[in-house]
């Protein structure tokens, strides 16, 4: 077996050198009734070439579709060269920083997607990552909890993405913590049923999302006073790429930022690996889990970085713990901070600008079809909601003959269509031009 | 290599360059962003570096000289099974066939993809003896987390809400006790022995109506094989309690022993540490987890199923425990470990435990005149010493560590488990040759006489690193973690 180097003679030697006669002689204090005796039912080895036909053919069971669905994971330009340095082995191959002064690679690019993250987000300091979007935002739910002490309370908007409600949802019923939904109204969150839900003076955070599940950017104004007024923080998620042009959560006011940062040019590979980011004031810091790198210097005054606050994390705080992350998705911001680095504020900027027109463009010709209209009235970035005449099954079906992946459906007569930069008009006419002859 | 690089990102930046191609925007002028209300824009934009392509690749090649991996070197990391990342892995997880895959892509559009959901959930069913997996937990906490929230549903659809205690060990990660915290359990901690197994006397007095379950990992954080398992599972039974199974110790086992068969209803598994995909530098990795037969439904939403005809479809279930993750886990991650799988084949799986704990043995009783060993005997895929022999040098395992990284060694774990106050936690895993070995007991031995003869030589180590010691004291007071705060 190519992965194990052991010869014969190898074996006999270490065998002998730990005092041994057999390999059995290595298990020998366990229970006879709990040893393993049969094969495993598992296929037998493969080389090679048949791992790769094998694969090549179970990847033809998947369908190559156009991709215009959206719902938090979005089909975005990757420049070529993130992926053969992300794969060097001296990234890859490594863990967890422990030993700095072999890990600068690590801790640095954490230190440049620390300082990214920050300045997309606005806010003061930033994880090393998490695992997703969807835990980030139940992590921002603990954190909320965690600062207000005795209130068990959050209040989650109901346009924040169905996905990430129901993990908020999950931690917190484990948590014995209340989720109480602030209605939907044409789109947005409703601002007079959150006052109302604040009222109580017993809500630790409320969670809202930017732009929103149906691809709507929110005018939170006064949103955040609104919340400190009744002492509950402020949480925001929000999607990274866009916020290249969208007001930051700093901007609206908001104490913590989270979201998933897949728009950052990831592969959407059937749901991952991405990365979640979480992001605060310096005000609550302490309360922040993960792993966050600091900068410092060497006993020679050489600059380094460092895995620092560690008195937050589970491995100190065991029971006490807020959090227990631990293995985080480290390569994948690796992945962001490359993209955001070849990309630039323009760069980000531009895809931002190509979106938004792909997105204004194809609702417009959709809605001159007839087969289907804008559901709200909303200003919109790159992702829109249509009320579809016939069934929106038979929407994504008839795209889906013609090789389109048409949006996600969330409704019977409703479809999220998502637009980006790998969009092109020639797509997006093909596109309305399906659904006019539905 | 240059490993005196020393530039961040941001510090290449100069005003006008730019790194990316993007088409033309040839929409009209009404489809133009201007046309986002200015008050839902934002005042300034991110100050990002402005740097070419060429600059990115050729300062992130740099960064990487000063990283470690397993592909630079020995890395027998405690409890984190660093073994070899083989790059075929990697290739299929990179396959555009599912790399392109939107995670809302219809069933019948993602066949290929759930196939191997499947079938990756029904091999690790069958490795590890239990009925079956869910592959959508993160990572190995992830997977704790969503074990114990298992077990929580398991005894409140039962009717059972008193059962609020779970039983942890104190020799136990630290995730543990943190899972068992964010899933809103009471931490009940039971004490080893001398040889560091769980104390059958010690947990009977703890198993009661308000014990939920027992979180263990067999062999232990120690290395030790627990033999009272099969007891310890029928008292915790008795009581009504359920067995959980931390699995970042299962590449110990592999072949040998199930932990299925051991009595345990519920386990994660670390596909970044049995199932060899790579640690990433932290991440990613994927925490499957398994439950017995009739535990099935309790898995996390969504569940991937198979039906008579074949076709695989995603579903849900009211008795699921709940939602822990977007979508179906780390996909790529989950390629990566199923091809390891198909490699080794029927015929090799069973021998990864053997040789991991061949490996152990030999590095262990190799080095046990120098290091102290705290528990003698036979261990598992790895072992601890506290620290030195010979206890008067004044070196500390820190230093040690350290030492070993001028020799071209990533260190072992050190400081856990907490049980003694040097731990030093050494895991080869079956990847590494006897000469690799041989060469690292040399200098194993080589710093110990060090620290006897020129003691402030190690005390100071190391000296060929990219940097040396850092101030983790300025670093932790005076906290700087974005480039905006390095500046003023
Ligand atoms: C014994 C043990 N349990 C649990 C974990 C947590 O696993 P992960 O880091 O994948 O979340 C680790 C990992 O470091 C471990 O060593």
């Amino acid at each position: 077996m190519k992965y194990f180097p052991h010869t014969q003679q190898d074996i006999e030697q270490m065998l002998s050198v730990a005092g041994l006669r057999s390999m059995d002689d290595l298990f020998a204090e366990i229970p006879q009734q709990l040893l393993f005796n049969r094969e495993f039912d598992l296929p037998e080895a493969m080389s090679e070439v048949e791992i790769r036909k094998f694969f090549d053919t179970l990847g033809k069971k998947n369908s190559q579709l156009v991709c215009f669905a959206g719902a938090g994971v979005e089909d975005h330009y990757a420049p070529s060269v993130i992926a053969p340095v992300i794969s060097r082995g001296e990234f890859l191959t490594a863990y967890t920083p422990y030993q700095p002064e072999i890990s600068q690679g690590t801790l640095q690019y954490i230190f440049e997607y620390q300082s990214m993250i920050c300045e997309l987000t606005g806010m003061d300091v930033t994880n090393a990552s998490m695992y997703d979007g969807t835990t980030a935002t139940a992590e921002a739910m603990m954190m909320c909890v965690s600062i207000a002490k005795k209130r068990r309370k959050v209040l989650l908007s109901e346009t924040v993405n169905p996905k990430v409600r129901r993990v908020v949802e999950t931690y917190a019923r484990y948590q014995g913590v209340t989720v109480e939904r602030i209605a939907e109204k044409e789109g947005v969150t409703d601002i007079a049923d959150l006052e109302a839900k604040l009222a109580g003076d017993d809500v630790a955070g409320v969670i809202l999302a930017q732009p929103n599940f149906y691809g709507i950017v929110e005018d939170y104004s006064g949103v955040a006073d609104m919340c400190h007024a009744r002492k509950a923080l402020m949480v925001m998620n929000a999607k990274p790429s866009a916020l290249a042009v969208l007001k930051s959560p700093a901007e609206w006011g908001a104490d913590i930022a989270c979201g998933d940062a897949q728009s950052l040019g990831i592969p959407m590979c059937y749901g991952g690996p991405y990365v979640g980011y979480l992001a605060c004031t310096n005000a609550n810091v302490r309360k922040l889990p993960g792993r966050i790198v600091g900068a410092t210097t060497d006993v020679d005054g050489k600059r380094a970085f460092v895995l620092t606050l560690q008195a937050r994390e589970q491995h100190i705080r065991r029971e006490k713990a807020n959090s227990n992350i631990c293995s985080n998705q480290s390569l994948m911001a690796l992945f962001v901070t490359m993209y955001m680095s070849v990309m630039g504020k323009k760069g980000l900027e531009e895809a931002c600008s190509l979106s938004y027109s792909g997105a204004h463009y194809l609702a417009e010709q959709l809605a001159a079809t007839g087969k289907c209209s804008l559901a709200f009235d909303k200003p919109f970035f790159n992702e829109f909601v249509v009320r579809t005449a016939v069934p929106a099954e038979k929407v994504l079906e008839a795209l889906r003959a013609d090789g389109i992946l048409g949006g996600v459906r969330i409704a019977d007569d409703m479809l999220l269509v998502c637009v980006t930069e790998q969009r092109t008009k020639a797509e997006i006419d093909r596109f309305v031009e399906i659904v006019r002859n539905i | 290599m240059i490993r005196n690089y020393d530039k961040l990102i941001f510090e290449l930046s100069k005003e006008g360059r730019s790194g990316y191609s993007l088409p033309k925007n040839e929409y009209a002028a009404e489809h133009c962003i201007c046309g986002l209300p200015a008050a839902l824009k934002r005042e300034t934009g991110p100050e990002l570096p402005e740097v070419t392509e060429f600059d990115v690749v050729r300062h992130y090649t740099n960064l990487s000289n000063k990283n470690f991996g397993v592909d630079t070197g020995f890395y027998p990391l405690g409890s984190c099974t660093m073994k070899y990342n083989p790059r075929i892995n990697e290739e299929i997880a990179a396959m555009p066939a599912f790399a392109a895959l939107h995670p809302d892509a219809p069933a019948e559009a993602a066949q290929g993809a759930l196939e191997v959901y499947y079938n990756l959930a029904a091999s690790l069913a069958e490795i590890s003896g239990l009925a079956a997996f869910t592959l959508n937990p993160y990572a190995g906490a992830h997977g704790e987390l969503t074990g114990l929230m298992i077990m929580r549903s398991y005894h409140l659809q039962r009717g059972d809400a008193k059962r609020t205690k779970v039983i942890v060990s104190d020799s136990a990660h630290g995730t543990n006790p943190a899972s068992a915290a964010v899933c809103g359990l009471e931490i009940v901690e039971v004490k080893s022995k001398a040889d560091g197994t769980v104390d059958v006397e010690d947990l009977k007095p703890l198993l009661d109506d308000t014990v939920a379950g027992i979180m263990m990992t067999n062999p232990n954080t120690l290395g030790i094989f627990e033999t009272d398992i099969p007891e310890i599972a029928r008292l915790v039974h008795e009581c009504g309690g359920l067995l959980y199974y931390d699995g970042a110790n299962l590449n110990a086992v592999l072949g040998k022993c199930r932990p299925g068969d051991m009595g345990f209803d519920i386990m994660h598994i670390n596909l970044h540490k049995t199932f060899s995909t790579p640690h990433g530098g932290g991440g990613p990795g994927d925490g499957p987890v398994g439950v017995r037969a009739g535990l099935e439904a309790l898995l996390p939403n969504p569940q991937v199923k198979r039906d008579e005809r074949g076709m695989f479809y995603i579903d849900t279930d009211d008795k699921s425990a709940g939602y822990v993750s977007g979508f179906l886990g780390n996909f790529a991650v989950l390629l990566s470990a199923y091809t390891y799988i198909l490699t080794l084949g029927r015929e090799n799986v069973k021998l990864v435990g053997p040789l991991a704990v061949l490996n152990a043995n030999y590095v262990k009783e190799s080095l046990k005149d120098e290091y102290y060993l705290p528990i003698d005997g036979v261990c598992k895929h790895e072992f601890v010493f506290d620290g030195l022999a010979d206890k008067s040098t004044g070196v500390t395992t820190l230093d040690i560590a350290k030492r070993l990284l001028d020799y071209g060694y990533h260190a072992p774990t050190i400081y856990f488990p907490q049980l003694f106050h040097q731990s030093i936690m050494i895991e080869p895993t079956e990847t590494e040759s006897k000469e690799t070995l041989d060469e690292f007991i040399k200098v194993m031995k080589l710093v110990a006489k060090e620290a006897v003869e020129t003691p402030d030589v190690v005390k100071n180590a190391p000296y060929n690193t990219p940097v040396r010691r850092l101030d983790e004291t300025t670093a932790a007071r005076f906290p700087k973690t974005t480039y905006r705060q390095l500046r003023v």
